[in-house]
């Protein structure tokens, strides 16, 4: 048994655009995406102390040793981290290029996603890679269980729960309400060093330059602008007589 | 130059996000606005689609389709886009609308723009505008294949119906892919919600933690009826037990735009920002002057919901009767 985790590398703090480059801006410290924390743990909960190997995956900078680092500590046995000068700017296409090619090598029964990347709020991805291994894919898993090579997983949507159920290997996004990741121990955090993390380039996964950043994609940032602003905003502190204020505030809009 | 719409459909009923984005595309002004529908019986829908812009409407009526997965809608999707050469296919998000749109675009190696508040044609050049970075920054973000795939925040436009006539209606027969066939649904639980659900209703009145107990969430409901709006709720309450997690408001519950939004004791933190912004008109009452829901409340007040509340919903309930 064999279990993937794709992992994000996210800025720590408040992110921000570059303005010249207009892609989010990855030179500061960075951390591992909260969300992904979930996925790990998921896979962590489905060893058990069970001989299944886990190994978390990853594209980005060079630093994103240091966020796969974390997720060895947290448990899992393996890293693979695409690092090429060419990755960067990849856009959700570029990206699910990468990312398949990398998972394809390691041919594993279980692919697990946190439900969202923290950073670019982006939660599509994992329905894209699917698509690209020719996998079946769930999204938002409040419950994951395996048996008899079919996961079977709980389902969360806008109209309640469905369970569902699909023949492994399988693709499976799990919401953050499915567990509470663990912290790493010091054991584990002195464990991690210790751990094979390797290092791909493009041309390690049979593809060119063409296949990702800017020249894989096929969306682009044409500009950046200020939100439009909420205009007119008030605050009144409630001194006996707020609750008249709002109905006359609602009966100016119309609202009542 | 055409446009195609995936139409989502619960309980027999065309969704009202997807009418919204169905609006959108029919307001572009392309000849060709087509839209998709899949499951058992949605033949009967292709009217109601028509009457929102839709020229051409695309049935995969089938009841094997009714388990709301991705993969074999995805595979519905290439097949019209295949054969009718649609430019632009457009998605209403929801759970299952994102995990159709990225496999669609995996499928057609076609761009995805996501998140989109709003989508323009600049010098003939079809434009998305998406708020980014909790929506501290709005970026204009393009494509560069064809088809291009946009998949809209919830709430992005109103479904207006636009007095089109009837629609061509064409039987969409698609092989499905083997991968497409893996996951099945084998057992489903709807909560069903009483009153008007959270995303139809024009005014939503929401708890958070700042109500101080379960028992508060009578102050919501009283001011809700008052309104003719629906209760919402912040995830934190929900996670607490206080109320039903159909309530929930934010990322991992609900997205609405109602006209006027009335938050009750809530922080205003990120989680919950992104599932009411779009909302017309915000009011916010909580005790806290510096909490994060008054730098995007249209009128915030500062004082304690359990003075505030019954006062509000008693002149809104002398008003109506007057």
């Amino acid at each position: 048994m064999k279990i993937a985790v794709c992992v994000k590398h996210v800025p720590e703090g408040p992110a921000r655009i570059d303005p010249g480059s207009k892609r989010l801006d990855r030179s500061g410290e960075g951390m591992l995406n909260r969300f992904d924390a979930n996925a790990i743990e998921e896979a962590l909960r489905i060893k058990g102390d069970g001989d299944a190997e886990i190994v978390v995956v990853s594209m980005g900078p060079a630093s994103a040793a240091d966020t796969l680092r974390k997720a060895l500590a947290m448990g899992a046995d393996r890293a693979v981290l695409v690092s090429d000068d060419a990755v960067a700017g990849s856009d959700l296409l570029a990206t699910s290029r990468v990312l398949a090619k990398a998972l394809e090598r390691e041919a594993a029964d279980l692919v697990l996603f946190g439900q969202q990347a923290s950073d670019g709020d982006g939660a599509v991805l994992w329905a894209a890679v699917a698509e690209r291994l020719h996998l079946p894919v769930v999204s938002q898993a409040l419950e994951l269980t395996l048996a008899d090579a079919t996961l079977r997983a709980k389902r969360q949507n806008e109209f309640g729960y469905d369970v569902i159920e699909a023949p492994l290997p399988a693709v499976v996004a799990v919401s953050d309400a499915i567990n509470e990741p663990r912290y790493a121990s010091l054991k584990g955090i002195m464990g991690a060093k210790k751990k094979p993390q390797d290092v791909l380039s493009l041309a390690d996964l049979g593809l060119g330059p063409d296949d990702a950043g800017d020249a894989g994609s096929r969306t682009e940032v044409l500009a950046l602008a200020a939100p439009p602003a909420r205009g007119g905003a008030q605050k009144i502190e409630d001194d006996g007589n707020a609750a008249q204020a709002i109905v006359d505030f609602l009966a100016e809009r119309r609202l009542i | 130059m055409s446009v195609l719409v995936f139409l989502e459909h619960h309980g027999g009923e065309l969704q009202k996000g997807a009418l919204g984005v169905l609006t959108k595309a029919a307001s572009l002004g392309e000849a060709d606005v087509g839209a998709v529908l899949v499951g058992g019986g949605v033949r009967s829908l292709a009217d109601d689609a028509g009457s929102y812009g839709a020229t051409n409407v695309y049935v995969a009526d089938d009841a094997s389709f009714d388990p709301p997965l991705p993969q074999s809608r995805v595979d519905v999707l290439a097949k019209v886009v295949g054969d009718h050469g649609y430019e632009t296919v457009m998605f209403a998000n929801s759970v299952l609308a994102a995990d159709v749109a990225a496999g669609l675009a995996a499928r057609l190696d076609a761009g995805l723009n996501w998140d989109l508040a709003d989508l323009v044609s600049e010098n003939g050049t079809l434009v998305g505008k998406r708020p980014a970075l909790q929506d501290s920054v709005y970026v204009d973000v393009g494509w560069r294949s064809t088809p291009r795939i946009a998949l809209f925040r919830a709430g992005s436009f109103d479904a207006v119906q636009t007095g089109g006539g009837a629609p061509q209606v064409e039987d969409v027969a698609v092989e499905l892919e083997a991968h497409s066939t893996g996951a099945k649904v084998v057992d489903q639980q709807l909560e069903e919600s009483t009153g008007p659900s959270i995303e139809d209703a024009d005014v939503i009145v929401a708890g958070g933690r700042g109500l101080g107990a379960p028992e508060s969430f009578a102050l919501a409901e009283e001011l809700a009826r008052a309104l003719g709006g629906a209760v919402g709720a912040t995830r934190a309450v929900v996670d607490a037990g206080w109320y039903p997690y159909s309530a929930q408001i934010g990322q991992t519950g609900k997205t609405v735009s109602p006209k006027l939004y009335v938050a009750l004791g809530i922080s205003g933190a990120i989680q919950h920002k992104v599932g009411m912004q779009s909302s017309s008109v915000i009011v916010a009452i909580n005790r806290d002057a510096n909490a994060p829901i008054f730098e995007f409340s249209d009128l915030g007040v500062v004082g304690d919901v359990h003075e505030v509340v019954p006062k509000l919903t008693e002149l809104v309930t002398q008003r109506k009767s007057a």
